[in-house]
Order: structure tokens, then C-alpha cells, then sequence
């Protein structure tokens, strides 16, 4: 009989390693968290598929002359004015009626997109960049540095962020795309510092943040060599989801009258003048919502694949 | 527990004071001025708008005027109406309750759906009844709210014709549950879709696994030890909630043209009735910090782990 | 040292003919994204009352995943079991309706988990979870089953019980933890327990008492025990019969100190070998080289030859099955089998 304690492998056992087989046995290559996440997305449809929207989209808003040749100004009220649409005539001016002042629907979804997705995009980058930023001194550092942040963080979450962007909106007369952009970024970033504060904090504890310091690295090489790609797994998650969620924001300001405004063309701008024709003409009002709505069901989904990929407790 | 609560007001206080200041500064420190929106765009005389702003201390230093706005506001004086001059307190205890219901209304319907739908698709990951849930709740985050307001307004009064398009003035609380349920539809789709989340997250663990070899039926493993620990990240969420579904009503309020603080402060934002906006602005403050302390109390009888001392 | 030293657990039929648990031929399989995992390919063991098999095994090798069939708690989908059948009291619990199976579990065969802290629910207190046994499968009230739950802390000698019945599982020590979960399984007297490395996680020193606890338990009440571990100091004290598993198969089976004086496959003996002893300080400890095998992808015929030192290309073609194991001259060793086409010579040579 053994007079002491064994353990059979070498190896301390997993803790809940039988119940699932292992998986990572056999292939043999060392995968990681990114190109593993990349192996998932290349195979699931709901990536697939929202990848596929969004560079539809992206493509209306980069080139819209590939898909019209029509202008979305141009108005002839004389003629068209609140013509019916001609479903059978695809990708032409008339496909989608006309509006009020009879100019084409079609044409002025195609050129919308650039107006919306620039906001959306811009604002993505913008608070993305700001939030992390802030998260990741407050995570890292702690103590004053971090109470302070909190609660910087805590008073522009406190405000509703709707009638903030309300409130700073209705102060300019004429309202640029970035004036739309800075004032939605400059109430959006809370949640992302949140997020970030919270991955900086639980990658600060790991061995191998503890090893790099042991090992003397600087406070900035670890942090952006070490801590900022460990903590971008659940910052790009949020920044996709969120994006689609402020083009969404772009068209409610404009439906209250404080977004962009005419003579730009967008998304936001068409859903709040189609009201006025809401009953006789119903398109007018539903052909640029759609198209919102699937902007923001496309990144919805993007983010949701993303996460799915990046989140291996979802598997 | 009483010292965390007063430990938590006292903390209230910096943030409450952040948040008013900075609604403050962005309502005057931008250009826009609301004594000459009152005589009009065209050329007022300018001794008058002088006296005007002198009367109303509107030419004192901005953070003057900050300081006498909020010794105000603690002695319950919210300020007066420029335009009307009716006290800005009074406007909002006319306005005020009938927001709150719609938004109580709204957070019930968030919840009671949200929940529900959530723990329905969460119990059977990736079957039928799991994608089709998710893709109702993608659906409905989807659609913009003013758009899905317009859209239910004009089916269910003008085309069908079971309610009216607009809520009345007597405001009878059936007639709130459709912009209630606009209002929600949102919130409703984030709260299913974290429920979600959470059910499947929780139903792998080892506690549950321990539940059903406890030979305990199928039931009461959901219903006493699934469902429980799945709420607690979702009461936070709708804690916080609260307050979003308060400013979110400036459009549902604006579509069903009710007249509760969203549309209030949208009227008052035009005129550029700051006293107005930034004491609404300074109210959906204190719900939603009242709310998020209301939700870290229920986190701890929701989970014993979580001791406030 | 306590049990096995005085009486040789009884072989073969309990007092009524038939074994307390059967597991034939039994097979369960994973579907995953990267195929099919055969977890459980083919295993048969019996457990007679009063007694403790240890199912010795790597992780991957199946023998949770046997313990959660039996239980009936697999997660199907993904797991499916295309084979064989599990007899509780001469029953197949496989063909049982779900409400049948549900009134067996917890009340006549329970199980043990590694991790008490994760397996307890977090938001309840121990006299809650405990209780539950009683409310839910005797129908006590909820007075009678907090009682009860005090009676069965203090029968795991779990200090002033009546003052931490209400008390949360965080609020325990891991030993304390595991007790509860001992007494949780305990608490309707089953005639079953599976424990499923009941002490791993826990300090060495809490180890042994757990583990001495738990045989005492069952010496006292006359249950079955099924003890997982990859363990073989644990095993050694309290098991009577040893099953080891590799890759889904049970590859040797043997009363227990048998094993541990005569391996006959050369698996456990390489086992055997890697575990450090003073006698042979200083020098390397032995390791088996290579890793388990890739349960979607099981090499053919015997599933060790990869690693297997004394494989030739009959390993490599054709599965051994568990054939008896005989002395030199033919006698036979009861209770003994190899897997191995080369038993004899792992045995005796």
C-alpha cells in the first residue's frame, strides 16, 4: 500500500473538466482568444449574414452613386408629388414613391446612410476611445485617481442621456454632423468607462500582470501591451452593440427637431418630415425606418456574433 | 445596513450637486437666450431686456447664478417661469404624476414581459422557441421608439380604431398602457435578452446540477433556484432603468401627446425656460439615484453574499 | 486502513440475489462541434451494499460521466447514451419515466460533489437546501425539516449546528461545506452514494477527515458508495474494489490492495510508478509520457497504445477485451480483470 497521497497526473485535475470532453486535445495548435474567436465568427451565419448588411450599408454610404443615379434633392413637386411607389422597379428613383416635395424615397435612403453611419461611427470611435481611456486610469490606478473618475463617471450617467442631447441640441441654430456627433459623445461615454473600469480591474489581478511588474515594466508598456488587449474583449463588444443604438439616437433627435437638419440628407431627417404624410403616404415614413432599423439590427447582431465568439462561458 | 444607506445619501450629494451644474452650464452656458426668445427674434429694446435679466439675476455670473438656483431648490423653490411666471414647482406637480405612472407602468411592463420572455428562452437554449423570442427582442431594439409609436398609434386608432390617438386630458390610466408599452418596448427587449443571458449562464452551474440530483422536480429546481440567482444582474438593470424610462417619455409623451415633464421640458427647451428644464432635469437626477440605492438594498436580499456595512 | 483490513467486502450477489447497482455494457456519447466524443465506450461494473468500488481514472476517462448517467443528470443534448443500461435493484432506471427517476435521485442513490462551495446555492441557507430534501420527497413542513436539517448537520459533526443552520454556505469553511453537502446526501438514507472526488478540493489535512467521515457513515447505514477520485491515496484507505478507466473502458479491475501489489495493465502500473515514495528519494519520479487521448478522435484498437511502453501492432489493431486474470498456474484471482492482450505478462513477468 502507497504510503502517501498521489495524485495521478501530473497535472492538478480541472475542476469541472468530465463533464464537457475536452476539445482542445488533438488539434494540437495553441489557440488563442482572437484567432479562436475568428475560427467561430468564419462559421456562424448570424456573423456572416450582419457582416454582409453592414458592408451593404457601408458601401451606400461611401458610394452612393453605385446604387442610384439619381439625386436625393432634387424635387419636382409639380409631377410627383407623394407618388406611389413601383415596387417592381428596383433600384430605380421611382422604386420607392415619392415624398412630399416629390422627391425620390429611394434616392434619399441610398444617400442618407452617409449621414446616419458617419454619426454612428464617429460617435462609436469617439466614446470608445474616451471611455476606455478614463476606465482604464480609474481601473489601474485606484485610490483618489479612480473615486474621482467614478464619480465624474457617476454625475454624466446621472443625467437622462436623452435630455441631455436634448438640451444641448436645442442651444444651436444650425446643427452640423458634428455637432450632433460631439453632443451624443460627450453624454456616451459613461457606460463604456464603466465597462472598461470593470476589465481593467479583473485583468490588474491576474499572475501575468503581477509577472510583467515583477519583471519591471513600465506603467505604460503595461498597460497597453498587457491590460488594454486583455480588457478589449467586452469594450468591442459593447462598442458594436452600441453603435447601431446611435444611429437609433440620431433619428430620435432628429424626429424631435433637434437632430440634423435640412438641406442634409439622412435617415432621421426623412422619418421626421414623413409624419406629415404618415397616413396618405405611409412609405415615406417606413422605407428610411427600415433602413434604420436594419443598421441597427446589423451591428446588433455583429456585436451579439462577436460576443458569442469572444465569451467562451456562452459556448 | 443603516450606515451603508447613509453612507450612500451622503455620496448622492457630490453626484446630485455634478449632475444639476452640469445640466446648468450646458442650459446657459450655450448660446440661446431666453429673454430674447421671449420678445421675439426680432430686435427687443435692449433696456428692457436688461431689466428683464437683472430681474431674474440672468446677468450675474453663471456659477452665481448656480449657487442661488440651488440654495433655492433646498429651501424648495424650483424657480419661476419667465414667460408665464408661474412658479417652476407648480408646473412640475401638474406634469409630474402622470410621467411617473407611465414610466411605473412601463418599468412593470418591462419587467413582468422581460422577465418572463427571457426565462422562457432561456430554459431551452437555441430551440424554436429561444430564436424566435431573440428575434422579437432584436426586432424591437431595432425599431426606433418613435417609430414603433407612430406605427402602433396609427394602427390601433386610426386604422382599427380601439383607442384614441391622443391620451386625454383627463389621463384615465388605461388609456397610458399603450404609450406605456412603447415606452417599454426597448427596455423590455434589454431586460429579456440579459434574462436570458443570465437563466443560461446559471443553468449550467454546479447548483443547479446539485438541485436536480437532489431529485427535486423540474419546477422547483426553475422556480426556487434558477429564477432567484438569474434576477440579480437583472434588477440592477432595471434599477437604473427607471430614469431612462422617465426621459425617454419626451417621445412617447410628444407622440400621444401627453402632458406630463417630457412634454414640458420639450416646450420649455424652446423657450429656453432654463429654471424649468434643469429643475425636471435635476428630478429624473434624484429618481434614478433613489432608484440605483433602492436596487443595491434589494442586490442584498437578493444575494446573501453581499453584506452592507 | 480502516474497513478493508478487517473483512474482504463480499463478492458477487448481495443478500437478495441481486447487486444494489449494475451498470452493462453502458455508452454515452457528446455531440460537439468538433464530432462525436464517445465518453463512456462499453463500461460494466457492480456495487453491492455495504460496499465501496473506487473508480479510478485521468480526467477525460470517463468516469464522471458514468457517475452523472446514473444519476441521470447528464445534460441531454448534447449527451446522448445509444447503449446499454443501468439496473437499480434489477430495474433499468434508462427505461424509467423522468418522474420515476426523479423520485430515486437524492432519495435512494445521491451524490457528492467536488466543489460544495459552487455546488450549494449561494443565495439560500444550508438549513434551506438541506431541508428541501425533506419537504420535497417526504412532504415535512417547513418547521420539521429545518429540525431536520439541524439533526443531520450535527450528524456530520458539524459544530454548534442549531446556531449555523441558517447561516449561507459562503459563511462555512470547505470542510464544513462538503459535510453539508455529505449531509445533504445522507438525508434520506439512501442506498446509494456516488461521490465524485469528494475531497479534492479541499486541504489535505480536511481531507482525511472527510474521507474517514464518509466511511464511517456508510459502515453505519450499509449503503453502496461509488468513490471517483484520481486519487490513489484516498482510494487505498477506504475502497474495497478498484475500477480503473482510461479513455471511456474500464481497464483493470481488482480488490484493492491487489492492484496496488500487482498491476495488471501496464496503464496502472505506470500509475503506480508516478506516485512519489520515500523509499525512492532522489530519484526521478516516473511519468507516463503523452496525454490522454482525443475522445472524438480514440486511437484504434487499445485506446493506450500511444503511451503504452509494451504496444505492438496487435494493440494497435484489436480492442482487448476485460479478459480474467489467473495466476501462473491457472488459479483463478476473484474479482480480477485486464484489459490488456499482454495481461500475463504485465502480471507476472
Amino acid at each position: 500500500m502507497p504510503e502517501n497521497t498521489a495524485v495521478v497526473n501530473e497535472t492538478t485535475e480541472p475542476v469541472k473538466a468530465e463533464a464537457a470532453p475536452a476539445k482542445d486535445a488533438g488539434t494540437g495548435k495553441p489557440r488563442s482568444l482572437w484567432s479562436d474567436a475568428w475560427h467561430d465568427l468564419r462559421r456562424s451565419p448570424l456573423f456572416i449574414t450582419s457582416a454582409v448588411l453592414i458592408l451593404v450599408l457601408l458601401s451606400m454610404a461611401v458610394f452612393p452613386s453605385l446604387w442610384t443615379d439619381g439625386s436625393p434633392t432634387e424635387a419636382d413637386l409639380a409631377n410627383k408629388y407623394l407618388k406611389k411607389p413601383e415596387w417592381g422597379a428596383l433600384f430605380q428613383p421611382e422604386w420607392f414613391g415619392y415624398d412630399i416635395q416629390g422627391r425620390s424615397v429611394y434616392n434619399r435612403v441610398i444617400y442618407g446612410a452617409r449621414a446616419s453611419i458617419t454619426v454612428g461611427v464617429m460617435v462609436t470611435l469617439i466614446v470608445t476611445f474616451l471611455g476606455t481611456v478614463i476606465g482604464m486610469l480609474a481601473g489601474y490606478f485606484g485610490g483618489i485617481l479612480d473615486t474621482l473618475l467614478s464619480r465624474l463617471t457617476d454625475i454624466f450617467f446621472g443625467i437622462p442621456f436623452l435630455l441631455g442631447a436634448l438640451v444641448i441640441l436645442t442651444a444651436f441654430e444650425k446643427r452640423s454632423v458634428w455637432v450632433v456627433i460631439l453632443a451624443i459623445s460627450f453624454l456616451g461615454w459613461t457606460s463604456m468607462a464603466r465597462v472598461a473600469r470593470g476589465a481593467v480591474i479583473q485583468v490588474k489581478q491576474t499572475d501575468y500582470i503581477l509577472a510583467a511588474k515583477a519583471l519591471g515594466a513600465s506603467t505604460f508598456r503595461i498597460l497597453t501591451r498587457h491590460v488594454l488587449p486583455n480588457a478589449l474583449a467586452p469594450i468591442i463588444v459593447v462598442a458594436t452593440t452600441a453603435l447601431g443604438g446611435y444611429i437609433a439616437t440620431e433619428a430620435t433627435l432628429s424626429f424631435l427637431g433637434v437632430g440634423l437638419q435640412e438641406p442634409l440628407v439622412s435617415w432621421g431627417v426623412d422619418v421626421a418630415g414623413a409624419f406629415r404624410s404618415i397616413r396618405n403616404a405611409p412609405y415615406v415614413l417606413i422605407m428610411p425606418s427600415v433602413l434604420v432599423s436594419i443598421t441597427v439590427l446589423s451591428f446588433l447582431m455583429f456585436g451579439d456574433a462577436v460576443r458569442n465568439a469572444l465569451d467562451p462561458k456562452l459556448r | 445596513m443603516g450606515h451603508y444607506v447613509a453612507r450612500r445619501l451622503l455620496q448622492m450629494i457630490p453626484v446630485f450637486i455634478g449632475s444639476t451644474l452640469l445640466v446648468f452650464l450646458m442650459m446657459y452656458a450655450l448660446p440661446g437666450d431666453p429673454v430674447r426668445a421671449l420678445a421675439g427674434e426680432k430686435g427687443a429694446d435692449p433696456t428692457q431686456v436688461a431689466k428683464l435679466k437683472a430681474e431674474l439675476g440672468l446677468d450675474q455670473p453663471i456659477l452665481v447664478q448656480y449657487w442661488n438656483y440651488l440654495t433655492g431648490l433646498f429651501q424648495g423653490d424650483f424657480g419661476t417661469q419667465i414667460a408665464s411666471r408661474r412658479p417652476v414647482a407648480d408646473v412640475i406637480a401638474e406634469s409630474w404624476p402622470v410621467t411617473a405612472q407611465l414610466a411605473i407602468f412601463a418599468l412593470v411592463f418591462t419587467a413582468v414581459v422581460g422577465i418572463g420572455m427571457g426565462v422562457v428562452a432561456g430554459l431551452k437554449p437555441n430551440s424554436v422557441q429561444d430564436r424566435t423570442l431573440l428575434f422579437i427582442t432584436l426586432l424591437l431594439v431595432s425599431i426606433p421608439s418613435f417609430v414603433l409609436g407612430r406605427m402602433t398609434q396609427t394602427f390601433f386608432a386610426f386604422q382599427l380604431g380601439w383607442v384614441d390617438p391622443n391620451v386625454s386630458l383627463e389621463e384615465n390610466w388605461y388609456e397610458l398602457l399603450m404609450p406605456a408599452a412603447v415606452l417599454a418596448a426597448l427596455s423590455l427587449a434589454y431586460v429579456a435578452r440579459l434574462t436570458r443571458t443570465s437563466v443560461v449562464e446559471n443553468l449550467r452551474s454546479d447548483y443547479i446540477r446539485t438541485a436536480v440530483a437532489k431529485g427535486l422536480p423540474r419546477r422547483r429546481v426553475v422556480g426556487v433556484h434558477l429564477v432567484r440567482n438569474s434576477m440579480i444582474p437583472v434588477v440592477t438593470y432595471l434599477g437604473a432603468d427607471l430614469g431612462a424610462l422617465m426621459a425617454g417619455a419626451v417621445v412617447t409623451e410628444g407622440i400621444f401627446n401627453i402632458h406630463g415633464i417630457g412634454l414640458t421640458v420639450f416646450e420649455a427647451l424652446g423657450k429656453r425656460e432654463g429654471s424649468t428644464v434643469v429643475g425636471i432635469v435635476s428630478l429624473i437626477v434624484i429618481v434614478y439615484l433613489i432608484a440605483s440605492l433602492l436596487v443595491d438594498l434589494l442586490y442584498a436580499v437578493l444575494d446573501p453574499r453581499i453584506r452592507y456595512a | 486502513m480502516t474497513l478493508i483490513d478487517e473483512s474482504p467486502a463480499p463478492q458477487g450477489a448481495g443478500d437478495s440475489g441481486t447487486p444494489l447497482l449494475e451498470v452493462r455494457d453502458l455508452h454515452v456519447e457528446f455531440h460537439t462541434r468538433d464530432g462525436v466524443a464517445k465518453a463512456v465506450n462499453g463500461v460494466n461494473y457492480t456495487v453491492n451494499a455495504g460496499e465501496t468500488l473506487a473508480v479510478l481514472g485521468e480526467s477525460g476517462s470517463g468516469k464522471s460521466v458514468t457517475a452523472q448517467a446514473i444519476m441521470g443528470i447528464l445534460d441531454m443534448p448534447p449527451g446522448r447514451i445509444p447503449k446499454g443500461e443501468i439496473l437499480f435493484r434489477g430495474q433499468d432506471m434508462l427505461k424509467m419515466s423522468g418522474e420515476e427517476r426523479r423520485k430515486i435521485r437524492g432519495a435512494r442513490i445521491a451524490m457528492i460533489f467536488q466543489d460544495a462551495l459552487s455546488s450549494l446555492n449561494p443565495v439560500y441557507s444550508v438549513g434551506f437546501q438541506l431541508g428541501e430534501m425533506f419537504r420535497v420527497h417526504r412532504g415535512l413542513s417547513k418547521k420539521d425539516a429545518r429540525a431536520k436539517a439541524v439533526e443531520l448537520m450535527d450528524r456530520v459533526k458539524i459544530p454548534a449546528a442549531a446556531q449555523r443552520v441558517d447561516d449561507y454556505p459562503h459563511q462555512f469553511s470547505g470542510g464544513m461545506r462538503q459535510r453539508i453537502m455529505i449531509a445533504m446526501a445522507l438525508a434520506l438514507e439512501p442506498d446509494l452514494i456516488i461521490a465524485d472526488e469528494p475531497t479534492t478540493a479541499l486541504d489535505v489535512t480536511v481531507q482525511a477527515q472527510v474521507m474517514d467521515l464518509l466511511a464511517e457513515l456508510q459502515r453505519e447505514y450499509n449503503m453502496g458508495l461509488i468513490l471517483i477520485t484520481h486519487d490513489l491515496g484516498v482510494v487505498a484507505d477506504v475502497a474495497d474494489k478498484i475500477a480503473v478507466m482510461y479513455a471511456g473502458r474500464i481497464v483493470e479491475t481488482a480488490p484493492v490492495h491487489e492492484l496496488y501489489k500487482r498491476p495488471a495493465h501496464p496503464y496502472t502500473k505506470g500509475l503506480l510508478e508516478s506516485i512519489p515514495r520515500l523509499d525512492r528519494k532522489g530519484q526521478e519520479l516516473y511519468a507516463i509520457k503523452g496525454l490522454p487521448p482525443n475522445l472524438t478522435r480514440i486511437p484504434t484498437g487499445c485506446a493506450f497504445n500511444p503511451r503504452c511502453p509494451q504496444a505492438t501492432d496487435l494493440c494497435r489493431t484489436e480492442v482487448p477485451a476485460l479478459f480474467p486474470v489467473t495466476e501462473q498456474d491457472g488459479a483463478e484471482l476473484a474479482g480480477r480483470g485486464s484489459a490488456c492482450h499482454y495481461w500475463k505478462e504485465t502480471l507476472h513477468g
